[in-house]
């Protein structure tokens, strides 16, 4: 150090108020505050109260049906909960913000343990305090045997029990002192299981976090008959992670040559649908032989690093609708989508080349058909008796404008409804094979029949070996840490005041402040004992 | 015999439980009663609170020498008759669980609804506290570990029933026993240490109150509870992490295409793990050992339940409501 800087110290010194910190000193506190046992316990629960609102209002990526219907409902709350980010709670920032102080304390907190322990698993257990007596749990007894005797009884048992044992001190005064005692301690590995278990999180974390940055799910409806094609067009819905490239999807395709259900007809679940089974023929790239998989629930499909998933069904009933020149516009099976557990669906049909004007359809499906005092009904899931039940809706269907639009959706603004002799809007009931036709020679429409559709989720999560592996590292580290005992044994034996036995000492403690040391001590009192009574000859 | 028969069976088992759990609660209550004219021994020494513990048999400690041998023998008596009764209970009990498997067709386990679920769960409790009884005298728990499991069957008769069905499609895996089995053990278990938690916090407040009778001045001491309480909720703990960290996302991938797809219920099992967390995290933490660590087992016991129960009143959209949805959900492609 310079002259110059000791003797500038007296004058900077004053500047200083107390209680001021220097930018390090203020980020050296700011550190010990978040990695601090009471930091990370408070940050835990706030990750579990953050948790929270994910699970009572619809997610946008959970449920975003529902997320759209509860914004439609609630259009004065919707902006402040937008702005919160209540409808991504999992992807907001609040919720990020929680779970990297998170990590960020628990890498500040394992880093110094790891440190700490790399000296502490290899250190000699602690000589025995000098009043063995005064610890909690101890137990003080006279045996017949000679302290030397003792001593290494007591040796082979605390070894036996797996206890590192204190070496004797060959030199100095420690010689003296440690003479006549035993210093043993165990449960080294508390400590590594604890550590294994917190490093585990962050294993966990990277493979969770691969899965949502590197993977892609998409979704896709396929009536029966019909092929996908593994590429981007062919998606309902596509949801890629942040760095997915399009090119990592893999070139497969597949054909879902049939679909079958289980329809209940009676007993408690009756009307519920089981064994799905959708035979599928796929093949692994272009020009790859081809295989065939019975895709059912809880049986995904893997090829490659992508899995195919059944994830739902439907019906797709076939619909021709001829315009008023007798010329086929539309025909075709078209995906209907299920309103509620008995596959009662919704969907519409777009007949846009007919003439003279185009024809819209939109209405219900039921699979099977039934009617109380004149009200239609659906009876149950399976297609026991077909109708197709439409409004019918001509001219401008909003398609001139070049917007895209949905297939499950008719842009009835423009268009006009037609009416049947009553002045009352049109509906058309048809059964399998009926043909309606329009009024005013607008064309005519057949109900053909019924295909059933599946739905079928395509997706790669790279990082779940990661996370699985994470997860399983952090059980087996989380037991060790609960389960594993860190206890020192302590026993002092000195010559009996009278005759030629000696007087025993013995304590334990845990260092876990969860152990039950009392057992541990009477265990080995007996242990001693009878070791002492009936010395085996053939342990060394 | 045929299945509608196993299904009756099971039925009258569940209510001859409930009756038999009653007797049990009311011999316990009895006892507790009859001891209230017995003064409380000199319990506050640690080693005699050690001794209700290791010793095993435990509290309700023996009264002292001075009381007539008649209140003796009666407290002891509807003790005993407590145990048996509840013994009996859980027997019936399993006998109701076994036909309820019996009484679908094919066989399976019996907890494929939340009906059947509770059945199981609480059957746990019960044997959870009949094995541990003697091992970490567990005693004094007997009046409510009887009364809970009693409650918990009344809510599950009244609102869960449902009879007996099949299987939903995405529960026909053979992980519904791994995972579920798991999930009902912990359940047992934070149940059990839950109760031992709320124990310590009721006796904490007694004695700093310095009120020492009653059925408080009987339970062991704070440290015991406290013992008692962090061994459940370290067995519970680690099952717990295999039911829904491990078992719940093997399954939930293979089954909903996502092993982790923030689904209500899966985000009240996450945060019940963190609350948990917590706990174990707090008793090792300066500041929070003793009676903030207890008010989060207690908060975790909250969480645990309500994500069992409460949650599917307050989310419809869940995968894990078995109630009404369709196994294969009708989906709604992005529009």
């Amino acid at each position: 150090m310079s002259e110059q800087s000791g003797q500038q110290q007296p004058t900077q010194q004053p500047t200083r108020r107390p209680g001021e910190l220097t930018a390090r000193e203020l980020g050296r506190f700011v550190w010990r505050q978040l990695t601090s046992m009471r930091t990370a316990l408070v940050l835990l629960l706030l990750l579990a109260l953050a948790a929270v609102p994910g699970s009572v209002i619809p997610q946008e990526s959970v449920d975003s049906f529902g997320a759209r219907q509860w914004k439609d409902q609630h259009e004065s709350l919707t902006p402040i909960y937008e702005a919160l980010g209540l409808f991504d709670v999992y992807g907001s920032v609040w919720f990020a913000a929680v779970y990297v102080l998170l990590m960020v304390s628990l890498v500040g907190c394992i880093l110094p343990r790891t440190k700490h322990y790399w000296t502490a698993a290899r250190a000699v257990p602690p000589a025995a305090p000098r009043h063995l007596t005064r610890l909690p749990d101890h137990a003080a007894y006279d045996v017949g045997a000679s302290p030397e005797q003792v001593l290494e009884v007591a040796r082979a048992e605390l070894r036996r029990r797996r206890y590192r044992l204190r070496p004797a001190p060959t030199e100095g005064a420690a010689v003296e002192r440690e003479a006549g005692t035993v210093a043993a301690e165990r449960g080294y590995l508390r400590e590594a299981g604890n550590l294994l278990f917190h490093l585990s999180v962050i294993v966990v974390l990277v493979g969770f976090a691969m899965g949502g940055l590197l993977g892609y799910k998409g979704g896709v409806i396929v009536v029966q008959g019909a092929g996908f094609a593994n590429n981007l067009t062919q998606y309902d819905d596509f949801v890629p992670g942040s760095f997915f490239s399009a090119d990592e999807l893999e070139p497969f395709s597949f054909d879902v040559d049939s679909f079958d259900v289980e329809w209940l007809e009676e007993g408690p679940g009756q009307g519920m649908a089981r064994a799905f089974e959708a035979g599928l023929t796929y093949r692994t790239a272009p020009g790859e032989p081809e295989q065939t998989y019975d895709l059912r629930v809880n049986h995904p499909l893997r090829i490659g690093d992508s899995e195919v998933f059944l994830v739902g069904h439907g019906y797709a009933p076939i619909v021709t609708v001829r315009g008023g020149d007798g010329e086929v516009a539309y025909s075709g099976p078209t995906v209907f989508l299920p309103q509620d557990a008995s596959f009662f669906s919704f969907g519409v049909v777009k007949a846009l080349a007919a003439e003279p004007e185009a024809i819209g359809l939109e209405g219900f499906f039921y699979p099977f058909f039934a009617s109380i005092d004149g009200d239609p009904f659906n009876v149950m899931g399976r297609d026991g008796n077909p109708v197709l039940s439409t409004n019918v809706y001509v001219g401008d269907l909003g398609l001139e404008d070049g917007e895209s639009q949905s297939v499950y959706i008719l842009d009835k603004e423009d268009a006009t409804q037609l009416e049947n002799d009553e002045g009352r809007p049109l509906r058309l009931d048809l059964a399998v094979g009926d043909t309606a036709r329009l009024p005013d020679g607008l064309g005519s429409v057949t109900f053909e029949g019924v295909e059933p559709w599946v739905r079928v989720q395509v997706s790669q999560t790279p990082g779940k070996q990661i996370a699985l592996g994470g997860v399983v590292l952090a059980l087996i580290g989380l037991c060790g840490s609960l389960f594993i005992r860190p206890r020192r044994v302590w026993l002092r034996v000195v010559p009996a005041d009278e005759g030629e036995g000696s007087r025993v000492e013995l304590a334990a403690l845990d260092r876990s402040g969860g152990g039950d040391t009392a057992a541990v001590v009477d265990d080995l009192r007996l242990a001693i004992v009878e070791a002492l009574d009936h010395p085996q000859e053939d342990t060394p | 015999m045929s299945q509608t028969a196993w299904e009756a069976l099971s039925n009258q088992a569940v209510a001859a439980a409930g009756v038999v759990y009653f007797l049990a609660l009311l011999s316990h209550l009895a006892e507790w009663a009859l001891l209230r004219s017995v003064p409380v021994a000199g319990q506050r020494g640690q080693a005699t609170a050690r001794e209700a513990v290791t010793v095993g048999a435990g509290a309700p400690p023996a009264p002292e020498p001075e009381v007539d041998d008649r209140t003796t023998e009666r407290v002891e008596t509807a003790g005993r008759l407590g145990f048996l009764l509840t013994c009996l209970a859980a027997a019936v009990h399993l006998v109701a669980l076994v036909a309820r498997g019996m009484a679908a067709e094919p066989h399976r386990v019996p907890w494929g609804n939340m009906y059947e679920f509770t059945l199981s769960g609480t059957f746990v409790v019960a044997a959870l506290y009949l094995l541990l009884r003697r091992r970490f005298g567990l005693a004094w728990m007997a009046p409510i570990v009887v009364a809970v499991v009693l409650s918990l069957l009344m809510v599950a008769v009244i609102w869960l029933y449902q009879p007996v069905g099949p299987l939903r499609e995405a529960l026909n895996s053979y992980w519904l026993v791994i995972h579920v089995v798991s999930a009902i053990i912990a359940t047992g278990a934070f149940t059990l240490g839950g109760i031992a938690s709320a124990l310590f916090l009721l006796k904490e407040r007694a004695e700093r109150k310095g009120r020492t009778g009653g059925y408080l001045g009987r339970v062991p001491s704070p440290a015991a509870l406290d013992r008692v309480s962090y061994r459940m909720h370290a067995f519970g703990f680690p099952v717990w992490t295999f039911a829904v960290l491990i078992t719940g996302p093997i399954w939930a991938h293979e089954a909903w295409a996502s092993y982790w797809s923030w689904d209500p219920k899966e985000v009240w099992a996450f945060i019940t793990w963190v609350v948990y967390a917590a706990y174990l995290h707090a008793r090792a933490t300066a500041g929070w050992k003793g009676r903030n660590a207890a008010l989060l087992a207690l908060l975790g016991m909250a969480t645990l339940w309500f994500n069992f129960i409460g949650i599917n009143y307050f989310s419809t959209s869940s995968m894990h409501s078995y109630a009404d949805a369709p196994a294969v959900s009708p989906l709604h492609p992005g529009s």
